[in-house]
């Protein structure tokens, strides 16, 4: 099933949860909705599933219009932070629950709400754990119980509010991978709540990223990584040096750089800030243009990359990231002056008056 | 007891053991076990026969009934609308919520006689509410329906306090998993919230009628005390002890103490029961 959000808001007292959002999920499409707390996401996720009511917008199934639809007609698997599972049952019961309320004449009989529920607890590799209560498990099996009873009704939508983050790390990583196979397989179209990057990355094929209630960019794990849309969403899939200047006459004038803007031909300056990653720089001891320069205090040698802290002349730090090849021709030491060649910058044009 | 802190060689990590375990069982020797043990030691004076006499005596049956009737009634009324009012209070925030959820615990701290006089008085046939109840011939002050009604009113925090805070660690993301399962609203009710509240219900039922059992104070005004219709138990146990009964009011009281004892110790099975259960 597709889903088409449009216009949604949400007013919570003073604070603006939602403020327009609107998006699609194709059919069968895994797609994250990627921000820090309190950005709205999982708002927008608890009302495509409808259980909070948008004060205005609409959401759409398959072109349909939800909101006729009480949420127990959705036809949507919900998996809760915190597993929800009904504690007074066995882990059988619970995955079964979902096929034991329907109404007398849709309800399967028992044999076959047996081999259903035995079936998805296979499926969550956890067919031999039937007979427990959700006390006695683990939190990663619990999650996997919360999600086979999600399954157990045959959702044509699957909603993951973020489903691994009461998890620890080795955990976590182990589900993302079991998660991108699972849904490999059954092709579920689904939408989950993230404010991990590296989670929405690795296991969304689209990435929608919000910020106080909006929609800051949406697009592929590689277009939001490669070509952010917004200095938040730079900032916020990893760290980045800022260069604060100006631009003008189709320049940036960030500090000592000056970069081509063919984006803002005008004589009128404009203030901007360049941005770049710690991997997008390279230091030299030579200075072949540019004229950045800073002083080393820290060096770190972080598994396949080389880490390194500089000081500009405002004693501001710049972060460096080199491969251990490059570490290798340059050894820069701590207090050794060294000059910084940006391979990349990325200028944003700030708003006037902002 | 936990043969683990008694044995040397695994001492409990916690110090204090056998110190607080001293204190308890010297509190509770004091406090219930030795004031208690008086009872039999005192029917013991009496012989079977007239123990037996004593204690099944028919206007003494009549008070047993009359008394575990009206508790049990009592209780129920209090399971029902307890859970309603426990619910109010947490799910829902409302000006003066603080307010009424002190007006619960009223009960516990008004003496009880003064209950009773209330009680009486609004409902006699010429109190405020029985004058309007008098025209249709029902009668509250002095039959059943009045010890009843006070037995409500001492019991009622006891089921709203053992609830609330089982009602308060019942997620509400429990309610909209099952609801996003397909569950109408009843469906959540009966499969979700009710089991999952039945076990603390129980124990809040159970001491409600544990209390009414042994309430005396608010009933003897409303009761009216006509033998074999309106006496209750504790009413005889006094009324003996006026007549210099010792021996015969223990007797009763000894099978009040039974009774209760058996009720406490169904509510700790429960209690073990629902911790083991839902155990996190």
């Amino acid at each position: 099933m597709s889903i088409e959000v449009k216009g949604l808001r949400k007013r919570f007292g003073g604070f603006q949860a939602l403020d327009d959002v609107s998006f699609s999920v194709g059919q069968g499409e895994l797609l994250a909705l990627l921000g820090p707390s309190g950005s709205g996401k999982t708002t927008l996720l608890r009302i495509i599933a409808g259980l909070e009511h948008a004060d205005a917008g609409t959401v759409l199934f398959d072109g349909h219009d939800a909101a006729a639809r009480h949420p127990r007609e959705r036809g949507v698997g919900f998996v809760f932070q915190h597993y929800a599972l009904f504690r007074h049952m066995t882990v059988f019961e619970n995955v079964a629950f979902g096929l034991r309320v329907r109404p007398r004449a849709e309800r399967p009989v028992e044999s076959e709400i047996r081999r259903k529920v035995n079936e998805l607890l296979g499926l969550v590799q956890l067919d031999y754990l039937g007979s427990r209560y959700p006390s006695q498990l683990s939190g990663g099996q619990r999650q996997r119980v919360a999600l086979a009873r999600a399954l157990a009704v045959e959702p044509k939508v699957l909603l993951l509010d973020e489903p691994f983050g009461a998890l620890d790390a080795r955990v976590r990583q182990e589900l993302r991978r079991w998660l991108r196979r699972l849904h490999a397989e059954i092709h579920l179209t689904s939408v989950f709540v993230t404010h991990d990057q590296e989670e929405a990355l690795e296991l969304a094929n689209r990435v929608v990223v919000m910020n106080e209630g909006r929609i800051e960019q949406d697009g592929t794990p590689d277009d939001v990584v490669e070509h952010p849309a917004t200095p938040f969403v730079l900032n916020f899939l990893g760290q980045v040096n800022i260069f604060h200047g100006r631009v003008q006459d189709g320049t940036a004038w960030l500090g000592p750089l000056a970069l081509e803007y063919p984006e803002h031909p005008h004589t009128e300056a404009r203030t901007a800030a360049g941005y770049s990653r710690p991997h997008e720089l390279d230091i030299s001891r030579s200075d072949d243009g540019g004229g950045l320069w800073g002083t080393v205090s820290d060096v770190r040698m972080a598994g396949a990359v080389v880490k390194f802290e500089l000081l500009d002349d405002q004693r501001s730090p710049i972060q460096v990231e080199l491969g251990r090849e490059q570490y290798a021709q340059i050894r820069a030491i701590i207090g050794e002056s060294v000059y910084v060649k940006p391979r990349r910058v990325r200028v944003f044009m700030q708003e006037p008056g902002g | 007891m936990s043969t683990a802190a008694a044995s040397p060689s695994r001492r409990s990590l916690l110090p204090g053991f056998r110190l607080t375990m001293g204190f308890t069982l010297l509190y509770l020797c004091l406090i219930v076990i030795i004031p208690l043990m008086t009872l039999p030691v005192r029917s013991a004076t009496m012989t079977w026969e007239a123990l037996w006499g004593t204690v099944s005596d028919p206007r003494v049956v009549a008070s047993y009934r009359l008394t575990i009737g009206a508790s049990l009634v009592a209780a129920s009324v209090n399971a029902v609308f307890g859970l309603i009012a426990a619910w109010v209070l947490v799910r829902y925030s409302f000006p003066g919520r603080r307010l009424v959820d002190s007006l619960v615990d009223l009960p516990f701290a008004l003496p009880t006689a003064v209950a009773g006089i209330t009680l009486t008085a609004i409902y006699a046939p010429n109190g405020w509410i029985g004058r309007f109840l008098e025209p249709y011939g029902i009668q509250v002050a002095f039959t059943r329906v009045g010890i009843t009604l006070a037995l409500i009113f001492i019991g009622l925090p006891f089921v709203v306090r053992t609830l609330q805070p089982v009602i308060e660690d019942l997620d509400v993301e429990v309610e909209e998993a099952a609801t996003s399962l397909g569950a109408t609203r009843f469906g959540v009710l009966t499969k979700v919230i009710l089991p999952y509240l039945y076990p603390a219900w129980l124990t809040g039922f159970a001491l409600a009628f544990a209390r009414a059992i042994g309430e005396y104070g608010s009933v003897v005004f409303i009761a009216g005390n006509m033998p074999m219709r309106t006496e209750i138990t504790p009413l005889l146990i006094i009324t003996k002890l006026e007549q210099f009964d010792y021996a015969g009011a223990t007797a009763i009281a000894l099978v009040m103490l039974l009774m209760s004892f058996f009720l406490l110790l169904a509510i700790n099975v429960l209690q073990g029961w629902t911790t083991r259960r839902l155990a996190n």
